[in-house]
């Protein structure tokens, strides 16, 4: 087992209790403040280079972001810490009921690449907070940001809590025999499946971050060119790589007509006339993701874009139309800057499409009517919901971001990453005298005790008398 | 017996007509639960009694009133439970609808245990029932009464698509297994604990596992000895020691260990008299395998206290062992019989360094009139649950979460936290289609200025008060207008 080593140490330093002080996280979390301010430039080039990233996308993404969560988890951490009391019965009315905020110990952050920083150090700033000790695992695939990760914790965090393994699936799946507290998943759905098995021989609570195809469902009524704009934004942001992009349109015919010009009309607004000269239109990563995105290209008719590169790994923003649900784009997660129309005749035929398939980690659906925004609400299961927009729900730290069934299990964000990496203890603290109120409890039983059990212990509808 | 797949395929189908998901069905099911517990109480009485050798009373208390109890608390509160959740805004989002809904999760599988079989199966049935979930039931098959009695009467008064009970063994527990469910909620131990969670992530299931433990009980030497042993006596010994959060075994200064016998000893009596055997709240082991099994336990070790055992009753009486070696048998296993080793160590330093050494239990019990003392030992040490100066009280205040952690378990449940088990939290964020402007500064092409947009609705942080969201929110409009005029 070669990262036993580095388990067990990170093992005695948790039992040496030398993360649970407040201000040992505080230091810790504006080192990582410290780090996105002093490494902003190493930051942008590396995921430049990794995957060509723009970089107002990596700046906002990989850095404003984060910097968001650092800075809200540093004001509210002593909130977050403190013992939360709870109300009581009449049993125990006279002790101390609350819930501690216990860390787990140590735990196991696996991070992917389409966003290297911010999905390592979001958790990472939760684990940190709650008292963890932390293995970090970024992706193998994303080669500079993954060396900037390797060595920046090991100047900004103390090493005895804290460590990164550079490992490939091989090594991964080694890593994955070592019993940890709890483990957080960012990745896809087969590989979630993989991690909770490995997960379940140790008994290690998981939360796991995954995908699907997410559906954007547009209205007859509605204004074309803000859809247009907001829907090509999520889809083309990062080239298509982002979890929560939009995945496929679903609309009626006439709609789709209506949309294709306007779509044209955003994507030349936002990256000019050859969105490949465009500084803000980012690139494919690795060969092996461009090649499988380019054959879903061979879906529908291509209406825009369609073009690629690669050399340079470029693929256009693309729109097709007339898409199936038996074409190749409709098979699995995009993941790239590509955006199926599929016509239905109606919103009931278009909830129908959506909940014949495997929940997605996030629904969108576009209408100037809110009862047919919020009819697609109700009607359907997703992690989460943006009405009238896309990605923008996962900003807002208050809101809980995570999937349901094929797109995972848990959330994070604000204070509810601290709470994943938190085991919520429950202590009821007693009083040593008025032994006498005890006596009901105690053999030997009898009707008149019970009777009386019976009045201290049971929880009263409001409103019903038990008098009689 | 029907194929599970069957089974399940028609809860799924039941579930999917959206039959369950009205506030007002849900309260028609727990109703009718309820109405069950009241009029089939004699029932679940003597179905109990023959698995565990309860008496009425006893079966009562830790039964049916928990359950009421239960009941009662969430029809109160089912319509404040189910509300969405409004949260805070940011600048960005200020003139947004931002909540949180409280959704189904869709078909979950509660597996119950044998050792509190009624209550195990019906506390988490009323969270799963009240999110609005169809619930696939499957008793323990080792307490076959209780398991007979639940599958006879459910079906006479709850929904028979959405909520059937399953009955079998280890077969059909398996092959229920291989089916999808939206949760998985199993109590037992960790050896199966971690089988359900391998078949669970098959389909990436998330799973509430409350599982068991050897929970620790140390006893300082400043305390109420008399009042300590009479609470832990009666943790120890109800139920014929068959309760995941007995307390499993004593630590305390070798000082005080023979006091301590001598207190368990005096209470054994007031509590069953003179012969334990012929006490009608004494229970019994729940069958053969398990007697030999505790029995086992007791081989090498100084009985300071019982040790009587009569197979043929599954009797085994309260036993108490002195200077127990903490590599002895009985020290490996979770008990869950009525023998209590003490071990003994020199200091708090040591109980607290030997609690560490173990696996988390599912619950930590720690006697003093030292408050500090207390304090100590439960922030040094991990475990489920916890309650000092007393046990198993932690249990019945259902605003606690009750689960455990490590081997002991993962997630939690009672009251309002089985609501939230059984609930999906989908965030929704609703937008205006109009008010494209503020939009501008996140489209392309990005440019210093955008940038520094950004930053200020992003990261500006305002905890001053309603004057400051009043200035804010004329910010707000100032900065949309600003941007209109510049980017538009």
């Amino acid at each position: 087992n070669p990262y036993a080593g580095l388990v067990s140490h990170l093992r005695a330093a948790w039992l040496s209790g030398k993360t649970r002080p407040m201000e040992y996280r505080v230091a810790q979390l504006e080192a990582l403040g410290r780090f996105l301010d002093e490494k902003k430039q190493d930051i942008l080039e590396a995921t430049a280079s990794d995957m060509g990233k723009p970089s107002f996308e990596a700046y906002f993404t990989e850095i404003l972001l984060c910097k968001n969560e650092l800075n809200n988890t540093l004001n509210n951490l002593s909130h977050w810490m403190k013992d939360e009391h709870v109300d009581k019965n009449l049993v125990t009315q006279l002790d101390s009921a609350f819930i501690r905020k216990d860390p787990y110990g140590v735990v196991l952050i696996i991070a992917p690449w389409n966003y290297p920083i911010h999905l390592f150090l979001v958790p990472l700033i939760g684990a940190i907070a709650a008292g963890n000790c932390v293995v970090v695992k970024p992706s193998e695939t994303t080669k500079n940001s993954e060396r900037l990760i390797a060595e920046m914790l090991t100047c900004y965090l103390d090493n005895d809590c804290f460590a990164v393994v550079t490992a490939g699936v091989q090594e991964t799946t080694r890593l994955l025999e070592n019993k940890f507290d709890y483990i957080f998943f960012t990745g896809t759905t087969s590989v979630g499946r993989i991690v909770m098995t490995a997960a379940a021989k140790h008994l290690t609570p998981v939360t796991l971050e995954l995908g699907g195809k997410n559906p954007c469902y547009v209205s007859d009524t509605c204004d074309v060119q803000n859809v247009a704009r907001r829907v090509a934004w999520g889809r083309f942001f990062n080239a298509g790589q982002t979890c929560i992009a939009p995945d496929y349109v679903l609309c009626s015919v006439e709609m789709q007509e209506k949309l294709m010009p306007a779509l044209r009309e955003a994507i030349t607004e936002f990256f000019g006339s050859n969105p490949q000269e465009s500084p803000d239109f980012g690139r494919i990563m690795g060969d092996k993701q461009f090649r499988r995105i380019r054959a879903l290209l061979c879906s529908g008719r291509v209406a825009i874009g369609g073009q690629t590169d690669e050399k340079e790994r470029y693929i256009a923003p693309t729109v097709l139309a007339d898409v199936l649900p038996s074409d190749p784009a409709m098979q699995e997660e995009i993941f790239g800057p590509i955006l199926p129309i599929v016509v239905v005749a109606n919103m009931d035929e278009a909830i129908d499409f959506i909940n014949a398939r495997p929940r997605p980690l996030a629904i969108y659906a576009f209408s100037c009517d809110s009862k047919g925004v919020n009819q697609v609400l109700e009607r359907t299961s997703s992690g989460g919901f943006c009405g009238n927009d896309t990605l923008m729900h996962v900003t807002l730290t208050s809101l809980p971001f995570g999937g349901i069934g094929n797109s995972g299990l848990g959330k994070y964000h604000g204070k509810f990453t601290f709470d994943t990496f938190t085991h919520h203890r429950g202590c009821l603290h007693r009083n040593m005298g008025l032994e006498a109120l005890n006596a009901l409890r105690y053999p030997p039983y009898s009707q008149q005790k019970l009777g009386l059990l019976t009045a201290t212990f049971e929880i009263k509808r409001k409103g019903m008398c038990t008098l009689l | 017996m029907e194929r599970m797949q069957e089974v399940v395929g028609r809860a799924r189908a039941a579930f999917n007509s959206g039959r369950c998901r009205s506030l007002e069905f849900r309260m028609q099911q727990l109703k009718a639960l309820e109405r069950m517990v009241q009029e089939k109480e004699e029932e679940i009485l003597a179905a109990i009694k023959a698995d565990l050798h309860k008496v009425g009373h006893n079966a009562y208390s830790h039964e049916i009133l928990g359950v009421l109890g239960e009941l009662a608390l969430a029809m109160d509160k089912l319509p404040s439970w189910a509300a969405p959740q409004p949260v805070k805004k940011n600048l960005l989002t200020m003139r947004d609808e931002a909540y949180i809904c409280l959704e189904p999760l869709g078909v979950v599988l509660i597996i119950g245990a044998w050792n509190y079989p009624f209550v195990l199966i019906m506390q988490p049935l009323i969270g799963a029932i009240a999110a609005g979930n169809a619930v696939v039931v499957k008793p323990s098959e080792i307490s076959e009464n209780t398991a007979r009695m639940v599958a006879d009467l459910l079906p006479q008064y709850l929904d028979r698509e959405l909520y059937p009970v399953v009955t079998g063994g280890v077969p059909e527990t398996t092959e229920l297994l291989t089916q999808r469910f939206d949760h998985i909620l199993y109590t037992g131990n960790s050896t199966v604990g971690k089988i359900v969670m391998a078949a669970a992530a098959k389909h990436l299931t998330p799973v509430t596992l409350e599982l068991g433990g050897k929970s620790p009980c140390y006893i300082d030497k400043d305390c109420d000895l008399a009042v300590a042993c009479r609470r832990i006596t009666w943790g120890k010994y109800m139920n014929c020691g068959q309760t995941c959060i007995a307390p499993d075994y004593i630590i305390c200064d070798p000082s005080i260990q023979s006091k301590v016998v001598e207190n368990i000893k005096a209470t054994l009596q007031e509590f069953y008299g003179e012969d334990v055997k012929s006490s009608p709240d004494y229970e019994r082991i729940i069958n053969k395998h398990h007697f030999r099994r505790v029995l086992g336990l007791l081989e090498g070790q100084k009985i300071a206290h019982g040790g009587e055992a009569d197979e043929a009753s599954c009797f085994i009486a309260p036993t108490i062992l002195t200077d127990v070696s903490p590599e002895s048998k009985v020290m490996e296993e979770e008990i869950f019989g009525p023998v209590l080793p003490i071990l003994t160590v020199k200091s708090v330093d040591e109980a607290i360094e030997f609690i560490n050494r173990r696996e988390k239990p599912l619950a930590l019990y720690v006697f003093s009139n030292n408050k500090k003392l207390i304090k100590r030992v439960i922030s040094e040490t991990s475990s489920g649950g916890v309650t000092g100066n007393d046990v198993i009280m932690h249990f019945f205040l259902s605003t606690l979460p009750f689960g455990g952690v490590g081997n002991s378990g993962m997630g939690a449940y009672h009251g309002k936290h089985s609501f939230e088990t059984f609930s999906h939290r989908r965030s929704c964020l609703i937008k205006d289609l109009k008010m494209e402007g503020t939009n501008k500064l996140r489209y392309p092409p990005s440019s210093q200025k955008k940038v520094g947009w950004a930053k200020f609705f992003l990261l500006k942080r305002f905890n001053k008060g309603r004057i400051g969201l009043f200035i804010l929110a004329l910010l707000g409009i100032v900065a949309a207008v600003v941007i209109k005029v510049s980017f538009g």
